[in-house]
């Protein structure tokens, strides 16, 4: 029973990193139609951004603002004005191959400027375990629960109860009208590029402690979010969450009473049913057929 | 005017062809590992191209289809079976999965079989991995034999450069049929406007399914060609980025254009072995080349030729309606 705990707690830490991840994922899709491949890498390069930052000798807490503007830099304005801009009028499948091979570019680079071999990063949670009820919690897991949990919320509040959160969502759903009753749409969609680009930075300081920086270690990171974001509903921020924490969670359960060997099938296994008899996702709403 | 440009082409073909046997005749062991890799790329591009620049199926599945094929040949040859039996398997086997893996693009839109693709692409890479006693898992099998072909032994890398590029000829031929066949106009017509397609007495359900399981298959094609190949079959090579560069080869090279398939799979393929004086930035160089000319041209680069062609006969039918104007303004 005990371990069950563990592992719905670990799981559940996992999962709310990934929707984190898989909610950035969506705003992309909803605001500028942008399908990124490139996702995972987008949460491998800060860690590796910070770890420059402090092998030059920044302390900490300094490279983490460094790697956090760097990455507002690159990921957000960079990715938007040089990359989507210019392909976005062509359609969404150009597009999300141009940022296939953005995820080759990023990963290649990183192995070539930084190293080939996984380093380890300072965790920002303390470690360690805490007695509850006279049983012991990794206070890691806890941590990244509460932040990930601390940064969803604020976020869904920042987009239901502000004014500009309105706006965003309003450029979202339907930009022709919200550009007549004035909405900036431009400034709001390059908003949300920042939104993904900071999301994707505190993703990225939460999971690398547990995974090591490496290179490659966006390709599961990537394709994870991916599923969480297609299982709970590709068009709502709240679908996002869900599909994260459920992913999450089954995986660690997979792992545990599945097979280590087919641990990575049953989340796939859930995206496929789930495309099958709910392609909407578990809280999506039906898309209208544009033909 | 286009009778002249048919014997041009004819004539391009022809040189084409003919440098693709002479040239390579002195090439070292290398160069003709990595022509044939390029035939066996272009096989499994094509049939890529045919669900998704025919028919506008967009599948992520693609390398996991190269893998089926990869082991029926080898399972299969080194038990001492035939090459031509494995390659009847594979494509069998492959053309059965398309089938039922294109259900779900009946249901959805076309980002959700990408990602239907992606989760299968994935699967296939895991039972390749973790099933022991099919594909010896993670030792790979090898020692794959070469097939001999009318009594000629292919063991050499030249014959059997010429294997592949005999089997990339034959391939293309009966997709350059496909594609002219009412099959091939109703693939078009259901990537063009399915309703119309629908109401026009297409079974848009049928065609759908055929274009994605005839592309499968394909890869099945080129799967049973690249284990003979590497002689080696191990589930590195075919995750999910094998499927990946398959469909960044359709794109750049130019999705819907016949000959797309061959100029994407020469980037792909020879680009980084051109690059590697650049020793470990060639990849990023790659990418960096991928996406600047997406951006240049999101139709790949047969889409830029098409538009400059497309430019220069606007140009020239002006000009001839000038004249025919002019002509008419001074008749009496």
């Amino acid at each position: 029973m005990s371990n069950l705990l563990d592992l719905l707690l670990a799981g559940l830490a996992t999962g709310a990193i990934y929707a984190i991840v898989a909610v950035g994922f969506t705003l992309l899709w909803q605001t500028s139609q942008t399908i990124n491949f490139a996702q995972g890498e987008f949460v491998m390069l800060p860690a590796f951004l910070v770890l420059a930052a402090m092998h030059a000798g920044a302390p900490f807490w300094f490279a983490i603002l460094i790697g956090m503007l760097l990455s507002l830099l690159l990921l957000g304005l960079g990715f938007k004005m040089l990359l989507v801009d210019p392909m976005l009028r062509h359609g969404v499948l150009p597009l999300a191959i141009a940022t296939m091979a953005l995820a080759i570019g990023i990963k290649e680079a990183v192995k070539q400027f930084f190293s080939a071999e996984a380093s380890p990063f300072p965790s920002v949670v303390p470690a360690g375990d805490i007695q509850v009820f006279g049983h012991a919690v990794s206070l890691q897991s806890l941590g990244v629960l509460a932040l990930a949990i601390l940064a969803v919320v604020g976020l869904t509040a920042f987009l239901n109860r502000t004014s500009i959160g309105h706006q965003m969502q309003a450029a979202a759903q339907n930009p022709t009208v919200a550009r007549i009753i004035g909405v900036p749409v431009e400034r709001m969609i390059l908003l949300t590029f920042l939104i993904n680009a900071f999301l994707v930075v505190l993703a990225s300081l939460l999971i690398t402690p547990i995974y090591l920086a490496k290179f490659s270690s966006g390709e599961v990171l990537g394709q994870a979010a991916f599923i969480a974001a297609i299982v709970g509903g590709f068009n709502q921020v709240r679908g996002a969450i869900v599909g994260g924490l459920l992913i999450g969670i089954v995986d660690n359960l997979a792992a545990a009473y599945v097979s280590t060997q087919y641990r990575a099938a049953v989340p796939l296994i859930l995206l496929i049913v789930i495309v099958l008899f709910r392609p909407q996702g578990i809280l999506g709403r039906a898309e209208e057929r544009t033909i | 005017m286009t009778g002249m440009a048919k014997y041009w082409r004819i004539a391009l073909g022809a040189i084409v062809i003919a440098g693709l046997i002479a040239v390579p005749l002195n090439f070292n062991r290398y160069g003709l590992f990595i022509l044939s890799q390029w035939a066996v790329m272009t096989i499994a591009a094509m049939g890529l191209n045919l669900t998704l620049g025919y028919a506008g199926q967009v599948s992520l599945a693609q390398g996991a289809f190269v893998g089926i094929g990869a082991y029926a040949a080898a399972i299969m040859t080194s038990q001492g079976m035939p090459l031509i039996s494995a390659l009847g398997v594979a494509v069998v086997v492959c053309f059965a999965v398309g089938w039922i893996l294109g259900y779900p693009a009946l249901r959805v839109q076309h980002h959700y079989l990408a990602f239907v693709t992606l989760a299968f692409s994935t699967l296939a890479f895991l039972v390749f991995r973790n099933e022991d006693w099919l594909t010896k898992g993670i030792y790979g099998i090898s020692n794959i034999p070469r097939p001999n072909i009318f009594g000629f032994a292919t063991n050499r890398p030249l014959p059997f450069y010429y294997f592949c590029l005999g089997s990339l000829g034959i391939v293309s031929a009966m997709l350059w049929w496909l594609i002219r066949s009412p099959w091939g106009r109703a693939f078009q017509a259901l990537r063009e406007n399915p309703i119309r397609a629908l109401s026009l007495g297409i079974d848009t359900r049928r065609y759908t399914l055929m274009a994605f399981a005839i592309g499968s298959a394909l890869g099945g094609v080129a799967g049973t060609l690249y284990a003979p190949l590497t002689q080696y079959v191990d589930p590195v090579p075919f995750n999910l980025s094998l499927s990946l560069d398959l469909l960044m080869m359709v794109i750049v090279g130019g999705a819907g254009f016949f000959f797309g398939p061959f100029l994407g799979a020469a980037i792909a393929v020879l680009l980084p072995e051109w690059l590697r004086f650049t020793q470990g930035y060639y990849l990023m160089l790659y990418a960096i080349a991928v996406i600047l000319l997406l951006i240049y041209s999101p139709t790949g680069i047969l889409g830029i030729l098409d538009r400059h062609l497309a430019e220069r006969r606007t140009k020239t039918a002006s000009a001839l309606r000038a004249v025919a104007e002019s002509r008419l303004g001074t008749a009496p």
